[in-house]
């Protein structure tokens, strides 16, 4: 674990909430997914909160972008969507980020710097570094993180765009979120290395691990990435080993993982890891937590009355936002 | 007004839109220092340097993927592959991200790209290089799809895409490249989605686009000697489709002749078929004739894959059932 000493109080206190309340947040939409209030595919985040939260404290807010695959609640939240209009997005309402017409795996909001939000694993690459070489040739100072999980990294469009972002030195982040499984598969059964970040190598590209289940070191690493890759056009790789609580999406199961397995990473999980080192700098209590806990489960209630009360797009929505 | 070949009318509107905006970055498959697979970019490097004209690695999926990320931050890419061939590598990347971003999001992205190189048979090529894949991307919401078959069209056309804010498929031919025509000094831009009737006629209408339509026009060339006045319409662009020009034509002379290279089934061939067969039911005195490739992979023998295509004697025998003096 990262020391905590050298973070101001309110920031760390900052950081707890946005992770407990992606969590109570996520919890929120499992139930109401199995209310069937919510349709689809509703992949949660629970367990991974410090690799959104870490990397987006790190980002330059309004010139960096961030994209990712489809387990994307937690993204949003992190780079200041208002979680009343994810939920409305949840429900397919007007009121959501994307106007109901995306769903749990298209969060968007592009001012932000919310850039999706992809259904294809590993299609959200690319764009990534396409973003970069825009903000490069744009003079924008920016730079570009994408989210992927150990599922996507066999695709090509990884390993195209490594290339690419290489050859011609684009300011792009590319971060594996190993969550050790891709849907059922483990990475063990669909990997022939067993640490994904020394792909990074073959297209000599800075790469390396990083513990997941801290927010410090994520925080850190992702801080150190982004502003090599804006100051020198330097692309970075990092492999943020993590883990997820639930089944790939809301109809798995997961009985390709045993109880201890799970239970081992729930003794590590990443908000009660904060929360600790918290505690141990007297930086907050555990009734203090308990009231912060209480405040977030409202709010995230107030985002399913949000979601409930909201209208259902107009018909006529269909045709828009097709051709420009 | 200068008479130019196909190529050189698209190397004047890229030149052009790149003078005109910085934004617009030209990239793909030997596009820079080699001047282009066909030569469309000759000379654009040394003129606009390479932040501008981008020589990739051949990578459809992961260049097409990037550009339509540039597209997405203001930029103006014009992607060049080396054959649409190869393009089927990038597809998702433009059906799942350059078109949907914008209606997944709500409309809060635009992705005013350019996707063009060619499109459809050449010569000798086989099975993997020589075949139209135009119905791909009309198939899908969200593009538009332009395919001109003179440097006149080629070039306001070409201008005319750099400059919409939508991905715009642009359809070219290998065969096309060298072929000649008038295109003026000044400045023009042709507004997707425009049909435009290149010979006029009374008895029956040939509609295509694309490099078929120089054969529409031999054709009607065949049908005059014998009487038969054949109006061509070029559809110049596939998405939007100029529906009003075809069906006033069909109005006119109550018989069509569709001709597409790709193949029949599910095609933009037959698509526009049905279409005046629907819209225009009670003005035809036949049903509308299809004149498309063989539905078979393109053999590399010469005698047969020019026999899998469409050809003029197979227009003039179309337009003649259609006119039941078959």
């Amino acid at each position: 674990m990262r020391p905590i000493k050298g973070y101001d109080k309110e920031f760390l206190h900052g950081l707890l909430k946005e992770m407990l309340l992606i969590r109570r947040f996520e919890e929120k939409a499992g139930q109401m997914y199995g209310l069937k209030k919510i349709g689809g595919f509703c992949h949660l985040y629970n367990g991974q909160e410090a690799v959104c939260s870490g990397a987006a404290a790190a980002m330059h807010k309004g010139v960096d972008r961030l994209l990712t695959g489809y387990r994307d609640h937690g993204h949003a939240i992190a780079l200041g969507l208002d979680p009343k209009a994810i939920m409305a997005e949840l429900y397919g309402k007007a009121t959501g980020v994307s106007k109901g017409k995306g769903g749990s795996m298209h969060m968007f909001d592009y001012d932000k710097g919310m850039w999706g939000g992809n259904g294809i694993v590993g299609g959200q690459i690319p764009l990534a570094t396409g973003a970069a070489f825009a903000q490069k040739q744009q003079k924008t100072g920016g730079a570009t993180i994408v989210f992927f999980g150990d599922g996507a990294i066999h695709q090509g469009a990884f390993h195209e765009a490594m290339n690419l972002a290489a050859i011609w030195r684009l300011p792009v982040v590319f971060v594996c979120e190993n969550n050790q499984y891709g849907m059922g598969t483990s990475v063990g059964r669909a990997s022939s290395v067993s640490d994904l970040y020394i792909k990074g190598q073959a297209y000599n590209i800075p790469s390396k691990i990083v513990d997941g289940m801290d927010v410090i070191a994520v925080l850190e690493e992702v801080k150190a990435a982004l502003d090599t890759a804006r100051k020198d056009f330097q692309p970075a790789f990092l492999e943020i080993k993590t883990y997820r609580y639930k089944g790939h999406s809301m109809s798995d199961p997961a009985k390709y993982r045993t109880k201890e397995e799970t239970e081992s990473f729930l003794q590590q999980d990443p908000i009660l890891l904060l929360k600790s080192r918290m505690e141990e700098a007297k930086l907050i209590t555990e009734e203090q937590y308990k009231e912060l806990d209480k405040q977030l489960k409202e709010a995230v209630m107030q985002t399913v009355e949000f979601a409930e009360a909201s209208p259902e797009p107009a018909l006529d929505e269909m045709y828009t936002d097709i051709y420009a | 007004m200068a008479i130019i070949t196909f190529r050189e009318a698209l190397r004047q509107a890229l030149d052009e839109e790149m003078a005109r905006e910085a934004g617009v970055v030209i990239m793909g498959e030997e596009v820079a220092q080699y001047d282009g697979a066909y030569k469309v970019t000759k000379g654009l490097l040394e003129k606009y340097g390479e932040d501008r004209v981008l020589d990739t690695p051949i990578t459809e999926l992961g260049f097409t993927g990037l550009a339509v990320g540039a597209a997405f931050s203001g930029m103006r890419p014009v992607v060049e592959w080396m054959t649409f061939q190869f393009g089927l590598l990038a597809i998702d990347q433009l059906i799942h991200n350059a078109v949907k971003y914008r209606s997944m999001s709500g409309g809060q992205f635009k992705c005013p790209l350019v996707v063009r190189g060619p499109n459809g048979p050449a010569e000798y090529l086989a099975g993997q290089h020589s075949q139209s894949f135009a119905s791909y991307f009309v198939h899908v919401p969200g593009f538009k799809v332009v395919a001109p078959c003179t440097p006149y069209d080629a070039k306001g056309l070409l201008k005319a895409s750099i400059r919409d804010d939508n991905p715009v498929i642009f359809l070219e031919s290998e065969m096309s490249y060298g072929h000649k025509g008038e295109v003026p000094d000044e400045e023009y831009l042709i507004e997707i989605g425009k049909a435009d009737v290149k010979r006029a006629g009374e008895h029956v209408t040939l509609v295509s686009f694309s490099k078929p339509v120089l054969m529409c026009l031999a054709a009607a060339e065949e049908l005059a000697k014998e009487g038969i006045e054949a109006e061509v319409v070029d559809l110049r662009s596939l998405v939007p489709l100029d529906r009003d020009s075809v069906y006033s034509s069909v109005r006119k002379t109550n018989r069509a002749v569709v001709v597409d290279e790709a193949w029949p089934k599910a095609s933009v061939g037959s698509w526009i078929q049905a279409e005046i067969m629907k819209d225009c039911f009670d003005d035809l005195d036949a049903p509308v004739e299809l004149v498309a490739s063989e539905d078979v992979p393109m053999p590399y023998n010469h005698t047969l894959e020019l026999q899998v295509q469409p050809t003029v004697a197979k227009i003039v025998a179309a337009a003649k059932r259609a006119l039941y003096r078959a």
